[in-house]
């Protein structure tokens, strides 16, 4: 498929329409996706495409899931869409502790997938900002995806709807559609890997979601001073591809891990976790994280600039890296 | 024979204690649509056997929990087997079925053992949960009978799941069901799955056991509607009565409502009003319940009422109630006997891996 500017949200539409087109058990439920398309349009038109498997939910984020995964057990597959990753915690008892356990107590698969559009955007304030990995990740049972690339968007939401495990799928509204790409891609990594985005030899940077992004643009700012960063993308951060990150640091010997959530017990905890117990030799600094500020998601677009990591201080916690 | 209590207000109700106003939607057989077939003697007898299996097989899970040999919590449905029981014989194979913590009558009926019972609530490592889950918490969901959570009306939207796969795939004739006590009409799961239910209109029937206290919370804490039969109005669903202890009016009134369900009549709430004969689990002497109340026809014990209703249809004979009762108890001892003898699940064979398509370490394995 070739098409000058497919966005991210585009490419999540497309992946759930293919989705669709190919698997009969795949549906889609969600609030207000049927003949309005979804909130942000991720499912316009598929209603019509595809009568009967594209259902308008009640606001009822917990019977949701819970209608997901009794579908699931007989064999569909089924696809949820919260409205706003924030709301995915009225759903959360549903997800944590009946699709997350169901296959280790009973040995029947929970193939579900609940989109969660996540993050901050300007003026969204604290309660359609929220970033939710690390609270999903924590359960064991559930994979969690990040993906930052419209190319990820796409493969990686059809191999989340493939699983035979529960997936927390975390797209990004902030890339929604400041995101473009020429095309879909024909062929994906292997499910689980960590992408180098860039290749460095100075410091490594670990992100995902939209924090790959300012992790770049920092990396390309410190080039002018003569630095070459490494950054390297999760994809997805349960499981976490721990031996990209270690072959990574093995390589430059520094690492900032920048997550856009809050730093208490979230990912970037977990990423320094594992380097400082598997790779401590490996390092030739300590390791540094660089998260959200621990306040809500302030709704003012200056305070909210500040809250989450940037280019711009993700370029200063990297020069600070590089001094220790 | 086969009085429905969905009939009239003042209609038996004796046994159930005293009954609050009806509300519309539960007026008149007439307006209920498809009748249930009358109570057969076969069900009758079939019914009465399983409460007897019920009831024995739970006075052992007792007993062994006292000396020791269960480890956590035992559950019972003593004073609830007759209504368990009417749903679980109404339903058939390639139904959904999630019962909950008072429901081992219901489970026998649907299809679940002695054995699968004992396995689970003695954690061997041959059972359907292998010590990775006990007591209550057991099932076969991929055979449609689903392992409750113990969120309490966590399970309503989940049985809805599996009734709209059937429709996704074009299969009519299957019906869910699924047990709540009256406390768990307080959560929101528990709306959301009713009133998802009755919009997508799924062949759903919801059995609520008021058995008069949420572990030892009482009623007057616990909803304040007054009678909640008068919910299934709000939701737009059919609503019915049953008198809880009295298995034939149980039948009859389950029979009415998963027939209606079956039939494309939508979902169907039923309430019933009993008393549990036990503590919220063997660790509770439920010195909470009044004496008065236990004395009440409320408080009769659904066995015996059973017993007496079946020997006054002709139904079944002093001698064969002893017989069966014998049976089932060499049964059950036969049956505790092997299990304790069966292998504890070992800590160094499990796999410890929660995830099924991925191995412990993240990686593919299909």
């Amino acid at each position: 498929m070739s098409n000058s500017s497919i966005t991210y949200l585009e490419a999540i539409r497309l992946a759930q329409q293919k989705a669709l087109a190919e698997d009969p058990r795949v549906f889609i439920y969600g609030q207000d996706i049927g003949g309005f398309g979804g909130a942000f349009k991720a499912t316009k038109n598929l209603a019509k495409e595809f009568p009967g498997r594209v259902l308008d939910a009640p606001i009822s984020e917990d019977a949701m899931v819970g209608l997901a995964i009794g579908a699931a057990v007989e064999g569909m597959r089924p696809i949820v869409e919260m409205q706003f990753a924030d709301f995915s915690t009225c759903g959360f008892n549903q997800i944590v502790n009946q699709a997350a356990t169901l296959h280790y107590r009973t040995g029947t698969p929970c193939p579900i997938v609940v989109r969660l559009p996540s993050g901050g955007t300007p003026g969204s304030g604290p309660f359609h900002s929220q970033s939710m990995e690390a609270i999903y990740a924590h359960y064991p049972g559930i994979v969690v995806m990040t993906p930052a690339t419209v190319e990820d968007a796409y493969t990686m939401l059809l191999e989340a709807v493939a699983l035979d495990d529960p997936v927390i799928f975390c797209e990004h509204k902030f890339l929604y559609y400041h995101l473009k790409s020429e095309r879909l891609p024909g062929e994906a990594l292997p499910f689980g890997k960590a992408r180098i985005t860039r290749p460095g030899r100075d410091a490594t940077v670990v992100a995902y979601g939209a924090m790959v992004h300012e992790a770049v643009a920092a990396a390309e700012e410190l080039s002018q001073d003569g630095y070459d960063i490494e950054v390297v993308d999760l994809r997805t951060v349960r499981p976490i591809d721990t031996d990209t990150i270690l072959a990574s640091v093995a390589r430059t010997g520094r690492l900032l891990v920048v997550g856009e959530s809050w730093p208490w017990g979230g990912v970037a905890a977990e990423v320094i976790s594992r380097v400082a117990t598997e790779g401590f030799g490996l390092l030739d600094a300590p390791p540094q994280r660089l998260n959200a500020k621990e306040t809500p998601v302030p709704y003012h677009p200056a305070l909210w600039g500040t809250h989450r990591p940037t280019a711009s201080s993700v370029a200063n916690s990297l020069r600070q890296l590089l001094e220790l | 024979m086969t009085k429905s209590s969905t009939a009239a207000p003042d209609a038996k109700g004796a046994k159930g204690g005293k009954k609050k106003a009806t509300p519309a939607a539960t007026k008149g057989k007439g307006t209920l649509g498809i009748p249930g077939a009358p109570v057969s003697k076969e069900l009758a007898r079939r019914a009465y056997r399983t409460m007897l299996e019920a009831r024995l097989l739970e006075e052992k899970l007792a007993a062994l929990y006292r000396s020791g040999k269960i480890v956590g919590g035992v559950f019972l449905g003593r004073g609830q087997e007759a209504l368990s029981v009417a749903l679980g014989v109404h339903l058939r194979r390639g139904d959904v079925y999630a019962p909950l913590i008072r429901d081992q009558a219901g489970r026998l009926a649907f299809g679940d053992s002695i054995l699968d019972t004992l396995r689970t609530y003695l954690g061997s490592s041959l059972g359907p949960m292998r010590g990775r889950d006990g007591n209550i918490h057991r099932g076969r969901p991929s055979e449609g009978y689903h392992a409750m959570i113990s969120h309490l009306g966590a399970m309503v939207s989940t049985v809805c799941g599996g009734l709209m796969a059937k429709r996704f795939r074009g299969e009519t004739g299957a019906v869910g069901a699924t047990c709540i006590g009256e406390g768990g009409t307080s959560t929101g799961s528990f709306h959301e799955g009713m009133n998802m239910a009755a919009v997508e209109k799924l062949p759903l029937v919801v059995v609520v056991a008021n058995n008069q206290f949420s572990y030892s919370t009482p009623n007057d804490r616990q909803f304040a509607c007054g009678d909640l039969m008068a919910r299934a109005e709000g939701y737009g669903v059919t609503g019915r009565r049953a008198v809880g202890n009295d298995l034939v009016d149980c039948l009859t009134v389950l029979g009415e409502a998963v027939a209606a369900a079956r039939a494309g009549k939508g979902p169907q709430l039923v309430v019933a009003d009993l008393l549990r004969l036990v503590g919220h689990g063997e660790h509770d002497d439920a010195s909470y319940i009044p004496a008065a109340l236990k004395k009440s026809p409320l408080g009769r014990d659904c066995l015996e009422i059973a017993r007496e209703s079946l020997q006054e249809h002709g139904w079944l004979t002093a001698k064969e109630a002893a017989d069966w009762h014998a049976a089932v108890e060499k049964e059950v001892e036969e049956t505790a006997s092997k299990v304790l003898r069966e292998p504890a699940p070992d800590p160094s064979e499990e796999d410890w891996n929660a995830f099924s398509a991925l191995g412990r370490n993240g990686e593919e394995v299909r």
